[in-house]
């Protein structure tokens, strides 16, 4: 008994020594994300659910019951939508491309991707403006190349807005999916060559497979991204295309309804974490 | 292996992507050159005027200054936290070290302008409502998961088995870390500090609820000065903020590579 008791109490400091400075060393950036990030989203939801009388769903009611509400939260999911399947169009075929790229043409490719990405929103968006009048160059360009005959109205559409959006977020879809791609062992396609499979075959049931991680990636981030965008709809689109962001940032700064934000909150939250859980789940499925 | 066409498709994209990336980049800076207060393009002349005008721009030194401080303040307090904690978290000591760090990155997949609204409502329960620290408290959530996310990843490649070898090789434990330790992860610690600075010193969604009236950040005014009157000297101010992030990124290319950012980001 007494032999069975004796290694814990020999052992034992030196492993609490270092769990302890383990934890002190976590601490201060624990404090922060539990002070400064999940506590108060945790507040965020109890003020959805209260009015001047107490308990209530009304703020809910009223935007999932509403026609109008219904429309803003469905621009909100089509613009993150379409954005990331536009990004991932193009990003996905460019990344093999920069996966083969060397010496000086693979500095000047990865410049183009991490220049505006260090760029701010704001300027990128106001170029976008400029990009898109109607005497702009987009529209002198086409007119020139006789694609149309006279200018398009391309600011304030639908248009202007995903042009923005993929321009903005696209480096968060092939960063990921090239970081993949590099290190994808061409061995792997030679070998599916080699046991007689098509160049489509060894696509769909090597390459692809075999990148989806990268994909799962980019996906989850543009979409979180650009669902949740407000710069880009404020200044690309305006009024015209209410979002979940835009409504939120109306019910606190004009409006002054808290709780009716607060709940559009928790519903733009509620599509975040659901893209979370859901590319943490597809990532961890077996190949 | 991939068929000629596919190869070509693949080309096309990536320079189609560069192209299209770069664009903004560059009217901007070609629009600050404009000689007439409409944004003229392509350029029939040029004219530095519009640069002479930014500081006349109502309200921008303070903003400026603004949002340098709160950048600077919040990615060093954020460097500080973050390597401590990636540094717990890769020595494998803690438990569930592994939900902590997901935790610690959580942030840059949620929402900027709900996390914005959350924090005012947090802020005003507890009657914390100076706008200076309110910000800064609140940037250390947008700074903390980069620094977070980068040094995790930096430490995940770093052997600390080589502290004890500077040690048996006659290094004090102190002497060891700063000889090892340091230059190893030097590299991470400046893109983390790099890229938690710049999304700082561009955020726009959390900050809006945070300031008042005489304290707006400079994305702040910046969206005011556009939805206002846009004119060229917006553009100067934006090539302004461009060619100091292109400084800063061709620095940080000469210390440690533009590749190794790719790496990371994952």
């Amino acid at each position: 008994m007494t032999e069975a008791a004796l290694p814990a109490p020999v052992a034992a400091p030196a492993v609490d020594r270092e769990r302890l400075a383990a934890i002190g060393f976590v601490l201060p950036s624990f404090v922060i994300i539990a002070g400064v990030f999940a506590l108060p989203l945790v507040l965020l939801l109890g003020v959805s659910v209260v009015d001047a009388n107490g308990l209530t769903f009304a703020h809910y009611k009223r935007l999932l019951g509403t026609p109008y509400y219904l429309g803003v939260i469905w621009n909100s999911l089509r613009l993150g939508l379409l954005t990331t399947l536009i990004a991932f169009l193009i990003s996905y075929p460019a990344a093999f491309a920069l996966a083969r790229a060397r010496g000086a043409l693979r500095s000047v490719l990865l410049a183009t991707l991490f220049l505006p990405l260090a760029a701010s929103v704001i300027v990128k968006a106001f170029a976008w403006t400029i990009l898109l009048r109607s005497d702009g160059i987009v529209n002198e360009t086409l007119i020139a190349l006789g694609i149309i005959e006279d200018p398009i109205r391309m600011i304030f559409t639908e248009t202007a807005l995903i042009v923005g959006a993929v321009n903005i977020f696209l480096p968060f879809m092939i960063l990921p999916i090239y970081a993949i791609v590099a290190q994808l062992d061409p061995r792997y396609a030679e070998a599916a060559a080699t046991l007689g499979a098509s160049p489509v075959g060894t696509f769909f049931r090597v390459i692809l497979p075999l990148t989806l991680p990268g994909i799962i990636a980019g996906v989850a981030l543009v979409f979180s991204l650009s669902v949740s965008a407000y710069v880009v709809p404020t200044l690309l689109i305006g009024e015209k295309y209410p979002t979940l962001a835009t409504t939120i940032a109306k019910a606190y700064l004009l409006a002054r309804e808290p709780g009716f934000g607060a709940a559009a909150g928790v519903v733009l939250l509620a599509i975040a974490i659901a893209v979370v859980a859901l590319s943490a789940r597809l990532s961890r499925e077996p190949k | 292996m991939m068929t000629r066409a596919a190869i070509i498709v693949c080309w096309v994209m990536a320079i189609a992507l560069a192209l299209f990336l770069i664009a903004p980049l560059l009217v901007i800076a070609a629009a600050s050159f404009s000689p007439t207060p409409v944004f003229d393009l392509p350029l029939t002349g040029a004219s530095t005027r519009w640069y002479g005008k930014i500081s006349r721009l109502d309200g921008f030194w303070p903003s400026l200054l603004l949002s340098l401080q709160i950048a600077l303040f919040s990615t060093a307090i954020s460097l500080v936290c973050g390597t401590l904690a990636a540094i717990a978290i890769a020595r494998g000591k803690l438990p569930g070290a592994g939900i902590f760090a997901t935790a610690l990155v959580s942030p840059l997949m949620m929402p900027g302008l709900v996390l914005g609204i959350a924090l005012l409502q947090g802020f005003r329960a507890i009657g914390f409502t100076a706008p200076w620290a309110t910000l800064l408290v609140a940037h250390l959530v947008i700074t903390l998961p980069y620094v977070a996310r980068t040094m995790i990843a930096g430490l995940a490649r770093f052997d600390f088995t080589l502290i004890e070898a500077a040690r048996t090789l006659g290094c004090t434990y102190p002497g060891g870390v700063l000889r090892v330790m340091v230059p190893a992860l030097a590299p991470s610690f400046l893109i983390a500090g790099l890229f938690s600075f710049l999304a700082s010193f561009d955020n726009y969604p959390v900050s809006i609820f945070l300031a008042d009236v005489r304290t707006k950040t400079l994305p702040i005014r910046m969206l005011q000065y556009i939805e206002e009157a846009p004119d060229p000297t917006l553009a100067a101010l934006s090539t302004l903020i461009l060619a100091g992030t292109v400084i800063l990124l061709v620095v940080s290319d000469r210390v440690v590579g533009l590749h190794r950012m790719a790496g990371t980001s994952d």
